[in-house]
């Protein structure tokens, strides 16, 4: 990381990742001992600010789910610290680790597979609120109420099990299961993925209320970059478990720097005959990460590869402010855009 | 409470009144399954004449329905539109409204007896003889489909199987539709097709399993496996939809390379109004079994005309595009089993009229390629009554 990330004020973040790690174990062999690691997430920093949504988007593989479970200590981490207010998740005893639960929550993508199909629906929001104790008893039913109203469902919906529900009727539950517990950090892995096109408006329409009303910090996954770029206000972009490139949604769209982000937005389709799209198409697919390539992981796709790009890792470079890559082509460039470089490459 | 509650739930069906809806069912499916059953089908029965000969495909006022025992659910209810040689047709709309069925119909594929195209016709222009698929019968229906018209699915995961190799599933195709082929020529056509949809390593993807592949290796052999005996219709149902946005690029590229290499024809079924304004040339928009808009690509991009089109085109977030709330279309899809007589889309509508309330409104023609059904362009049909 470089020295303007640590120097910038820290009282506003509610999350800080550094340095996060998670590898998983590929067992064989004759003892069924360790014969390798996949290197899910392997060394990511960034920090979120109170009551902001940072998007992390990438392909499938990449690494954007396990982050974001590693981050709720739903996995546990190899390596690397996860600050929530201060506060590291990964070294909390089971039991302050439960007392910090209610605080992080996180809604899945799933939402057919992530209800329990015998519970009905007001026990399934219900369950942890009375577990953790969020309201007095005699408070409970009002507060369900109050919560499923909030999340655009009906009182009565209470007695009936998931099965009776659409899909987007499901993801409001899911939602209001994650909000009974008066969250403040929410991890959203791939919300609106499997929802039809209108009824994703309503959902992204109910997260952003949410977010306003009670001042909520999303981690938003998706590798959906029309989504993300409506619903985000910093955006990282991981590649085979690094970040690549991290800054503010307006830096990002306007001006991506790494060549993996402009190939990404690229790939985009637009709903518009007439824009012919200069595209960049990347050959082949994400490398396995049991195995990456050596140096900038990137280098087996990427258009500008230099020599250096197989052998050494690149930096961290601070190219605008707030906006940051990790490419060699960024080395002693300064504030200069994607095309510059490249122009100047190829002369 | 509960069950008092689950009455005065509209959808709520008692036992009985269950049963007998399936007693009459089957005596109207059995009917349908004894014209289909029977053998020497007489071919002055099943071919046809094109009403438009630079046609592939002319749907005409297709009906298929699903006999429940919740009631008669109308899937595709009166759907009419053409596909011309060598273009692309979207299909768009949201799940459950048609758009699948409308595909399956014309492979006969609609799961039966349950369902059943009841009405109207699908004239399918094979270069020398016409068929109606509507009344083909399984036999001849078997040497067109795989052969002049192949199915691209939207999940390469399931569509494989995972228990015989990428290459014996491919030289199946051929060995079904070419029988006098000897096995090396087979093969050679094999690795030659796994060649053209870009796999660089086609002698030794021929020889692997499907689990060994990535989700677009495996649509790629999906789409090798469509295009063997180059057909004339290919129908690709949300091709790229289980893909990530990079591959999804190389995947529509590939598709729009191939269909020209073999001057075939695409039937694009998708959401995704990007990819629709990316690779088709006509659009068809529908909404509840129902076409609702069609017209070409820049009718529908440019002056989307239904109430429902300009929905759905405004509540996707566009890269580039500020908006601080995305548009939701609101309430939801009328019951499938009791549809409404007037406009179906009325009840969701913030454009009504005051003809809203009368019965369905009729196709109208904005222009030679553009048309729709909405009262708010009622003037256009009056205006040519008029002349």
């Amino acid at each position: 990381m470089s020295e303007a990330v640590k120097n910038q004020p820290q009282d506003d973040i509610l999350l800080e990742v550094k340095d996060l790690k998670k590898y998983f174990p590929i067992k064989g062999g004759l003892f069924n001992s360790v014969v390798g690691q996949v290197r899910a997430v392997d060394g990511i920093s960034f920090k979120i600010k109170k009551g902001t949504t940072m998007g992390l988007v990438g392909e499938s593989g990449c690494g954007k789910s396990t982050a974001g479970r590693t981050i709720l200590r739903l996995l546990e981490r190899t390596s690397g610290e996860i600050l929530f207010n201060g506060t590291d998740i990964g070294t909390l005893s089971k039991k302050q680790l439960r007392a910090i639960r209610p605080k992080l929550q996180i809604i899945f993508q799933d939402p057919y597979s992530s209800l329990s199909p015998r519970m009905p629906v007001g026990e399934i929001i219900g369950e942890a609120v009375r577990e953790h104790g969020i309201v007095p008893k005699e408070e409970y039913n009002d507060y369900i109420d109050k919560i499923m109203s909030e999340c655009g469902l009906q009182s009565f919906h209470k007695d009936r099990y998931p099965h009776e529900f659409s899909g987007g009727q499901r993801q409001r539950i899911c939602i209001a299961r994650a909000l009974a517990l008066n969250p403040s950090f929410v991890v959203c892995d791939e919300p609106v993925s499997a929802l039809d096109v209108s009824i994703q408006a309503q959902i992204i329409n109910l997260l952003r209320n949410l977010q306003q009303e009670h001042n909520l910090t999303y981690l938003f996954i998706s590798h959906d970059l029309s989504v993300v770029e409506h619903i985000s206000d910093t955006i990282g972009v991981m590649y085979l478990g690094n970040l690549v490139e991290t800054g503010s949604k307006e830096d990002i769209f306007r001006n991506p720097l790494h060549p993996y982000t402009k190939a990404l937005f690229s790939a985009i389709p637009m709903p518009d005959p007439d824009i012919k799209m200069n595209r960049v198409i990347l050959e082949g697919s994400i490398p396995s990460p049991a195995n990456p390539p050596s140096g900038c992981k990137f280098h087996t796709r990427c258009r500008y590869c230099m020599n250096r790009c197989e052998s050494e890792e690149p930096a961290t470079y601070e190219v605008e402010p707030g906006h940051f890559v990790t490419c060699h082509l960024y080395d002693g460039a300064g504030a200069k855009t994607l095309d510059e470089i490249t122009g100047e490459a190829g002369d | 409470m509960f069950n008092s509650n689950k009455k005065k739930d509209q959808n709520y069906i008692s036992g009985r009144e269950s049963r007998r809806i399936s007693r009459e069912n089957r005596k109207i499916t059995r009917e349908f399954e004894k014209k289909r059953e029977r053998k020497h089908v007489d071919p002055s029965e099943y071919t046809t004449q094109m009403r438009d000969p630079n046609n592939v495909v002319e749907f005409d006022n297709l009906h298929t329905y699903f006999f429940t025992d919740i009631g008669t659910v109308k899937s595709v209810d009166g759907v009419t539109f053409d596909v011309p040689i060598g273009k692309t047709v979207g299909i768009v709309g949201e799940s459950g409204c048609g758009k699948s069925v409308t595909s399956l119909s014309l492979m006969q594929l609609v799961q039966r007896p349950t369902g059943q195209i009841v009405e109207g016709q699908i004239r399918f222009n094979d270069g020398d003889t016409v068929y109606d698929i509507a009344q083909t019968p399984t036999n001849v229906m078997q040497k067109i489909r795989g052969n002049k018209i192949a199915m691209i699915f939207q999940e390469p995961m399931t569509t494989l199987n995972p228990i015989f190799r990428i290459g014996m599933q491919l030289d199946e195709v051929l060995e079904l539709h070419y029988p006098d082929w000897d096995k090396e020529k087979v093969k050679a056509r094999t690795i030659e097709m796994l060649g053209l949809v870009g796999i660089a390593n086609a002698e030794g993807v021929y020889k692997m399993y499907p689990h060994e592949l990535s989700g677009g290796m495996r649509q790629r052999v999906c789409i090798a496996m469509a295009l063997m005996c180059s057909p004339r219709l290919i129908i690709a149902d949300e091709p790229t939809t289980a893909l990530d946005v990079t591959i999804q690029a190389q995947i529509l590229d590939l598709l729009r390379q191939l269909k020209d290499k073999i001057n075939s024809s695409i039937m694009l079924i998708t959401h995704d109004l990007g990819v629709i304004a990316e690779m088709a040339d006509y659009v068809v928009v529908m909404y509840a079994g129902r076409i609702v808009e069609k017209g070409t690509v820049h009718d529908i991009f440019n002056n989307p005309s239904h109430p429902y089109t300009i929905g759905l085109m405004n509540s996707k977030p566009v890269v580039g595009k500020k908006v601080d709330e995305l548009y939701c279309i609101p309430g939801k899809v009328p019951n499938p089993v009791a549809m409404p007589n007037y406009c179906y889309f009325r009840d969701r509508c913030e454009m009504r009229t005051e003809h809203c309330d009368g019965e369905y409104p009729p196709v109208i023609k904005l222009s030679d390629t553009h048309e729709c059904s909405c009262y708010r362009y009622l003037d256009y049909l009056n205006k040519k009554k008029g002349e």
